[in-house]
């Protein structure tokens, strides 16, 4: 082998690129079929109302339209499913793929069109006429639990999903607040946040008459799980359901779900005759694609006056939205979990109401759950220090546990870190010191400078089967096929939509192999093609995927090995495997001269089984536990409430690192979002249930203009639960990001009494802040 | 996001499309940019039967320099208006506005009689156009008729255009000298439009204000000047707080909008600082320019 062919923890180019950028990626929308017919949806405009009735005679007769259908016609397909285990009993109402007498929100599926065009398909969908008997509105969760709320789900009278507490530490509250000097409280508010994937999702649907096979193309992150639901959904055997996930343009896991569209096109097709296509618009996308976050919840915190934290208590009420997705209910429930954050903290309760209004559900965000845990936590480190006159560094040192691994109250076990060294890259690249200096001099000149921190820990590679809030699934699987050549093909059961692992799986086999990267290519996302998996999200790529793949390549590894010994006349120990070569004692042989010679089978000594070829399927023993801190400088504009931030320092640590461009590309993405939450995003309802942030120009997901530039250092500590030690890296900006900024900009307005904000920071929220505080403080004097 | 169907039409004369305008009446929508008018189609806000393009009328599209005025093509676009040399020159105004609006591909596509006829109420153009005393030149079955741009914005997405009515251009006399202009704004952070936005023009003498015209946008349903602040400005002098207070009424007697993005207090509030700091930025050019 020519070259050097140590790929991990080298910046190598994304082989995904060439396609993406010359605009030869295949999306869902790129899927022609012949005879392909157009499928629109029609959805509620209200957000809770009785059907009384449906006409669709005038939208089939309409030119081109073949078919029109109606809950009435789906209700054979079982519900939309929820797949989780924590918390423990939670009510799930059916989910059907077109509201059957019913709606709950506006924007569910009330009837769909099938026509040759899919301009024919959108007006018809204005034919089909709809009696709504409108109801009263559990617009929030705290409208749907007042005296005489509306009902969404018959029998679920209160709107509760479910009531889940979470307590335990070597301490209980009680012992807690008691041995405490202060109890410290504070409302927080994690709005509601749309994912906004660049490519909206998409399903494409065909049915086989001669083989009654299904082929359903769909825009997810999780190929094999939409199988198995939607074959459960539709009573087919999973034999007769192929998925195929195509280029996917991101996810953030709103695409960690099976959704309504998915069974209804597979249905349509089959019931038709005809290859179905629905291609989701943005507007549909922001009604009932999944939203994130949405918890308000108390927190309180006891500490002592030398700012050690004793105890957490956390209420929160969670909007889960009128139905449950995929992981609804578990949202709130890794927030429980995560609740120690970076803290070594003797007690933490977790009280959550996970509460049905009339939206969309709630479910998995990019952080899914741990942004909102280290929003408490880490707003919880600056009241804490704010009402102790501490220094926010001090408070987060004096907190931090001591060793590795580290068991926390909620019975997790971070499995290493070094929470310290990761805040003290912080402070020394950031020059902590000096700005709080600078601070103090502008402060002096009546300027709002601030400085926010965030040490986050967040739980990533989920994870064990055993403790996945989903109910298992944590595993995942790799098969790695060497062709007779020499070539490689790596089939893998996660599903990458954006986070470039072609190249990097393809690093983690050619440096194994010692191959020239283009020897490698990896398959993904293509249920007849690739062994079960389980899919991309939760930070596990890596970690849980590539893990796989490391045990597959090892087994080809030792079955190439005895093969070379054999063909070499030695013995298997006395082979060694470098750089691409099998060295014995007296002669050598490429791994291609063996790959081939596997193929050939001439030469195999007795009992020797042909090919090369191996699958491995990957259980973590942990999860991995990646952590960081995240360093904000902001000056806040007191005449126009803008933010300006004017310095972002990121430092993370996601154990061993397989490509840093890679890698620094997700924190880039990651912060954006962060920022997004901190500064900008929010799904507004009204008191109807209606959604104001309905388009792109009313929901503001950052722009590159509105960012400031991002510096990005590590920490590498090996994560000791996979022989890879990489952590994951995919959620971590998103988690750290957010109450670093918020720190800063509460941080800003401290000189003027302002102890807290809600999120987004709006100039309109900073302007008024600030003239509420300087009335008290008129008030005051 | 499929619009209705409706017929297309592109006129190769003025005459043309105001025939087309005045048999179709409000069943027809005219087409230059489409940076309003496609994204209203394709969520089927607008349904017209019939869409008059009118961007083979090339002299629409034309900036030139008249005398003591300048005439702006209603269909050039905000790029162009942004780079026009005579704009540049005689109205710098102009092209520090069109620099504001939207994205560049906004601007490349974008034309500023369209985004006038719109009238959207936080758009950025109608806030220069009160500042400059610009007149909307109209064409319709009459003939042609001008509007003063104060006539012009006349409510909410509501401008003096009459169905059958197509605005031609934009006239602005040069502004008397010297002279001092900004634009300020502050975009919603969504959509780029102004949550409030300020645009001034000063004549000045010596060490006072000799004139001050000045255009609000994004705070009441159409951009309007406020003439307290113009008054109270004129004769004034050049230093921050006299400036500020002169502002202070940027908002009064406006019935301010209230929205998801920004509250009444606030807009108001916004009015007031982005007018001083329009005015204090104008100065401040001015003297750089000069000393």
């Amino acid at each position: 082998m020519s070259g050097d062919t140590s790929y991990i923890g080298k910046p190598v180019r994304r082989k995904e690129d060439r396609r993406m950028i010359q605009g030869l990626a295949t999306y869902v929308e790129d899927v022609d079929l012949p005879g392909l017919h157009h499928v629109a949806i029609l959805r509620s405009p209200f957000a809770h109302a009785r059907i009384d009735g449906i006409r669709r005679e005038a939208a089939l007769a309409f030119e081109g339209v073949v078919d029109v259908i109606t809950g009435e016609d789906t209700t054979h397909i079982g519900t939309v499913p929820r797949s989780t285990v924590l918390p423990e009993e939670v009510n799930s109402p059916r989910t059907p793929v077109l509201a059957e007498g019913k709606v709950r929100f506006a924007g569910e599926p009330v009837a769909a069109v099938v026509a040759t065009s899919k301009e024919a398909a959108r007006d018809a969908l204005e034919l089909v006429e709809v009696d709504y008997d409108p109801l009263p509105v559990a617009s929030e969760p705290e409208a749907a639990l007042a005296d005489g709320a509306p009902v969404l789900h018959e029998g679920i009278d209160d709107n509760l999903a479910f009531d889940w507490t979470l307590a335990g530490g070597e301490l209980t509250w009680g012992d807690a607040r008691e041995r405490a000097d202060r109890v410290i409280e504070q409302r927080l508010v994690h709005q509601r946040l749309a994912p906004i994937a660049m490519e909206p999702r998409g399903v494409v649907a065909r049915f086989d008459p001669g083989t009654e096979e299904t082929t359903l193309w769909t825009s997810t992150q999780i190929p094999h799980f939409v199988r198995t639901f939607v074959a459960i959904m539709l009573s087919i055997p999973e034999t007769k359901l192929r998925v195929i996930a195509p280029d996917v343009g991101g996810g953030f896991g709103s695409k960690l779900n099976v959704y309504r569209e998915e069974a209804l096109l597979c249905f349509l097709a089959r019931r038709t005759g005809k290859p179905v296509k629905w291609i989701e618009r943005r507007s549909e996308n922001f009604q009932s694609t999944i939203h994130g976050r949405g918890q308000t919840g108390d927190v309180q915190v006891a500490v002592t006056s030398d700012g050690k934290i004793l105890g957490i208590h956390y209420d929160v009420l969670a909007d889960l939205g009128a139905y449950h997705q995929l992981l609804t209910p578990a949202m709130p429930a890794i927030t429980g979990l995560m609740l120690s954050g970076a803290y070594a903290i003797p007690h933490i309760t977790i009280h959550v109401r996970g509460v049905f209004t009339n939206r969309m559900s709630t479910d998995a965000y990019r952080g899914a759950g741990r942004p909102e845990a280290t929003y408490v936590v880490e707003r919880v480190a600056d009241l804490v220090a704010a009402e102790l006159d501490m220094d926010p560094v001090e408070l987060r040192q004096r907190n931090f546990p001591s060793e590795f691994p580290y068991e926390t109250a909620t019975g997790l076990t971070y499995d290493s870190g070094d929470y310290v060294k990761a805040l003290n890259k912080a402070i020394e690249v950031g020059e902590y010191a000096g700005l709080r200096a600078q601070q103090a001099e502008a402060r002096a000149e009546g300027r709002l400078v601030g400085i926010g921190l965030s040490s986050y820990v967040e739980i990533c590679a989920l994870g064990p089967s055993s403790a996945m809030p989903s109910g298992g699934f944590g595993w995942d699987s790799a098969t790695v096929q060497v062709h007779p050549t020499g070539s490689v093909s790596v089939l893998t059961g996660v599903s990458p939509h954006g986070q470039g692992q072609e190249t990097s799986f393809a690093q983690i086999a050619a440096d194994k192999l010692g191959l020239d990267l283009d020897q490698v290519e990896v398959k993904h996302g293509d249920t007849h093609a690739v062994q079960y998996g389980v899919g991309t999200f939760g930070s596990r790529g890596i970690a849980v995927g590539g893990v796989a793949l490391y045990r597959a390549l090892e087994q080809v590894i030792d079955k190439a090995t005895r093969l070379a010994a054999a063909l070499l006349e030695t013995e298997a120990d006395q082979v060694r495997f470098e750089g691409g070569v099998f060295h014995g004692p007296d002669g050598a042989l490429a791994f291609g001269e063996v790959a081939f010679a596997a193929h050939v089978a001439k030469d195999l000594p007795p009992g020797f089984e042909p090919g090369l070829r191996a699958t491995a399927f990957y259980e973590p023993e942990n999860f991995t536990f990646p952590f960081g801190t995240h360093l904000c400088v902001v000056e806040v504009d007191p005449e126009l409430g803008t933010i300006d931030i004017q310095r972002f320092l990121a430092v993370d640590d996601c154990g061993k690192v397989v490509n840093p461009m890679l890698v620094d590309g997700q924190i880039h993405g990651g912060i954006a979002q962060g920022l997004g939450q901190a500064l900008l995003e929010r799904v507004v309802y009204d008191d109807a249930g209606q959604l104001l942030t309905g388009t792109l120009m009313d929901y503001a997901v950052p722009k590159a203009h509105q960012l400031p530039r991002f510096q990005t250092e590590r920490t590498e500590t090996p994560s000791p639960v996979n022989p890879l030690g990489a952590k994951g890296v995919g959620e971590a900006g998103t988690i750290g990001a957010t109450p670093a900024v918020v720190n800063a900009v509460v941080d800003a307005l401290r000189p003027l009494g302002v102890r807290h904000l809600d999120m987004p920071l709006t100039p309109d929220r900073i302007w008024t802040a600030i003239q509420a505080a300087e009335r008290s403080k008129v008030g005051a004097r | 996001m499929i619009p209705t169907s409706f017929d297309y039409v592109a006129p190769e004369s003025l005459d043309e499309a105001v025939a087309l305008l005045q048999k179709h009446g409000d069943d027809a929508k005219v087409l230059t940019g489409g940076q309003s008018l496609i994204p209203l189609l394709r969520l089927r806000l607008a349904r017209p039967g019939v869409v008059v393009d009118l961007r083979k009328l090339s002299d629409l599209g034309r900036i030139e320099s008249a005398g003591e005025a300048l005439e702006i093509g209603a269909a050039a676009t905000h790029a162009e208006v942004m780079n026009s040399a005579a704009a540049l020159e005689k109205c710098p105004l102009l092209s520090e506005t069109a620099g504001e609006i939207g994205d560049v591909q906004v601007r490349n596509t974008g034309t500023i009689g369209g985004s006038l006829v719109h009238a959207d109420p936080a758009a950025d153009w109608p806030a220069a156009m009160l500042a400059l005393g610009a007149t909307m030149v109209l064409s319709g079955p009459q003939g042609e008729r001008a509007v003063a741009a104060e006539d012009f914005f006349v409510g909410l997405l509501e401008s003096a255009a009459q169905p059958g009515e197509i605005l031609t251009g934009i006239r602005v006399t040069v502004p008397r000298q010297p002279a001092a202009r900004a634009y300020r704004k502050l975009a919603q952070s969504a959509s780029g439009f102004a949550l409030a936005g300020a645009a001034v023009q000063l004549a000045l003498d010596g060490d006072t204000i000799a004139e001050a015209r000045i255009g609000i946008t994004g705070v009441a349903e159409h951009a309007y000047r406020p003439r307290e602040v113009e008054a109270a400005l004129t004769g004034g002098a050049l230093d921050a707080s006299s400036v500020e207070t002169a502002c202070a009424s940027a908002a009064e007697g406006v019935e301010v909008l209230e929205d998801i993005h920004a509250g009444a207090a606030y807009r108001g509030h916004l009015a007031s600082v982005l007018t001083k700091r329009a005015v204090l930025a104008a100065i401040e050019r001015a003297h750089g320019h000069a000393s």
